[in-house]
């Protein structure tokens, strides 16, 4: 008997001594800083809150921690549906001056592969800017560092909720440097083709409500031969 | 024992590697694809969506009544001349298998636009520029611009059609919009 406790126990120990070693390796720490930071390139930086009770609608399964908006847009209860999530969203320039209405499907991607510290998601992102024209944005996004730095340790909180300031990039791929790719649609973005990052600010996450006080950024490259977007047109800088 | 206690962590670990290799994280339902091959190459894919069902967001400064119902579309003049739509996608044995966004826009500085995005989580995104005019099939035919995973490197059409629903005579705005997408694969190249 004594020995089946003891197996009992080592295996538990076992499995804690993995979790432990999963959610503390520093290998699989995302990029903080993003690739097109040191660009020659126009930037076009848009902004967004990521807090879906900010965003003129969000759905999504309805069975997860963050509540449709408004109250009675429909859910997305089919099967087919029930790891996908979308909303829309006033897009804001750096002087926080609304620029642009941006449109994002979000999905848990198959290839998630928690051993690897990879919480992927496929998503992609329909912008229009009025007197510019239209970007479509497809993207892989890795919130593997967003889970372990926010979500959990929210958990763990007696209070149900994390405060701090975290800053990470969730854009994970296609691009190799782990960008996304951008495809003009309209206006002045018709033949680019580029590449952009998005971002995520944290300040506040709740168990309960999800984000509190979270922003998320769009990082844009516009190469210096295409068309001139514009818009906070920041050399090099994000 | 202590020896027991040692193979018991081993075997947690071993186990736990394990079921985290093998057991998928995520796992999405799929439809089976209902794609016809056209005569000339390429293949076809009809969706379709059952309005007013599938409509799931109208954002417009005319709209009258917002949807979803508590919507607060902005009132910005920038935004007066431009239509989100979002729509649940279904195939064509009716099933739900997506979900779409199509912004229409009257810009005076960059004309008029339609453009569509299909995203259909377990397949993968399509990206159409649609041509503002509609054809004389009372049809709008537009571009694929880009496709992501299953998509991927597709080139096509995307034509996008009204039936109106006449079974029922109080049916203002009630039909079906039909989207049927001719692709083919942009890497095949000529001998």
């Amino acid at each position: 008997m004594k020995y089946v406790i003891s197996l009992t126990l080592g295996v538990l120990a076992g499995a804690a001594l993995f979790l432990a070693i999963i959610y503390y390796n520093p290998f699989t720490k995302g990029q903080m800083l993003s690739p097109l930071s040191i660009s020659e390139n126009e930037i076009i930086g848009l902004n967004y809150s990521a807090v879906p009770r900010d965003a003129l609608v969000y759905t999504n399964s309805g069975e997860a921690r963050v509540a449709p908006y408004p109250d009675k847009v429909q859910q997305f209860w089919e099967p087919t549906l029930r790891n996908t999530g979308a909303f829309v969203t006033v897009l804001s320039d750096s002087r926080q001056q609304p620029t642009g209405i941006g449109v994002k499907f979000f999905s848990r991607s198959e290839d998630t592969q928690l051993l690897r510290g990879q919480a992927l998601v496929d998503s992609v992102w329909h912008v229009f800017l009025p007197g510019r024209g239209s970007l479509f944005v497809q993207q892989t996004e890795n919130h593997w560092d967003f889970l372990r730095e926010i979500i959990i340790p929210a958990r763990w909180s007696s209070a149900n909720n994390w405060r701090g300031n975290w800053h990470g990039n969730i854009t994970h791929g296609p691009g190799v440097l782990g960008t996304a790719l951008v495809v003009g649609g309209s206006g002045r973005f018709e033949t680019l083709e580029t590449e952009a990052v998005e971002s995520l600010n944290a300040k506040a996450y709740s168990v309960d409500r999800g984000p509190v006080a979270m922003t998320g950024r769009l990082t844009i490259e516009v190469p210096r031969q295409a068309p001139s977007a514009g818009i906070e047109a920041n050399a090099g800088t994000q | 024992m202590f020896r027991t206690f040692v193979a018991g962590v081993i075997l947690g670990l071993v186990a736990c590697a394990a079921a985290l290799y093998l057991v998928p994280a995520v796992d999405q339902h799929r439809e089976a694809s209902l794609i016809a091959v056209s005569p000339n190459g390429g293949t076809t894919e009809t969706f379709h969506i059952n309005v007013p069902i599938d409509r799931i967001m109208t954002g417009s400064t005319t709209q009258r009544e917002p949807l979803p119902p508590g919507l607060q579309w902005p009132d910005n003049p920038l935004f007066a001349a431009t239509t989100t739509e979002l729509f649940k996608v279904r195939n064509s044995k009716d099933a739900v298998i997506g979900v779409a966004s199509r912004l229409a826009a009257d810009d005076p500085e960059i004309d008029s636009v339609v453009e569509w995005t299909l995203h259909l989580p377990a397949r993968g995104s399509l990206f159409a520029t649609m041509q503002v005019v509609s054809a004389g099939d009372a049809a709008r035919r537009g571009a694929l611009r880009a496709g992501t995973r299953e998509f991927r490197g597709l080139r096509g059409e995307l034509t996008e059609r009204w039936i109106r629903n006449t079974a029922v005579a109080d049916a203002a705005g009630s039909g079906r919009l039909e989207l049927i997408a001719r692709y083919a694969s942009s890497r095949v190249e000529a001998p």
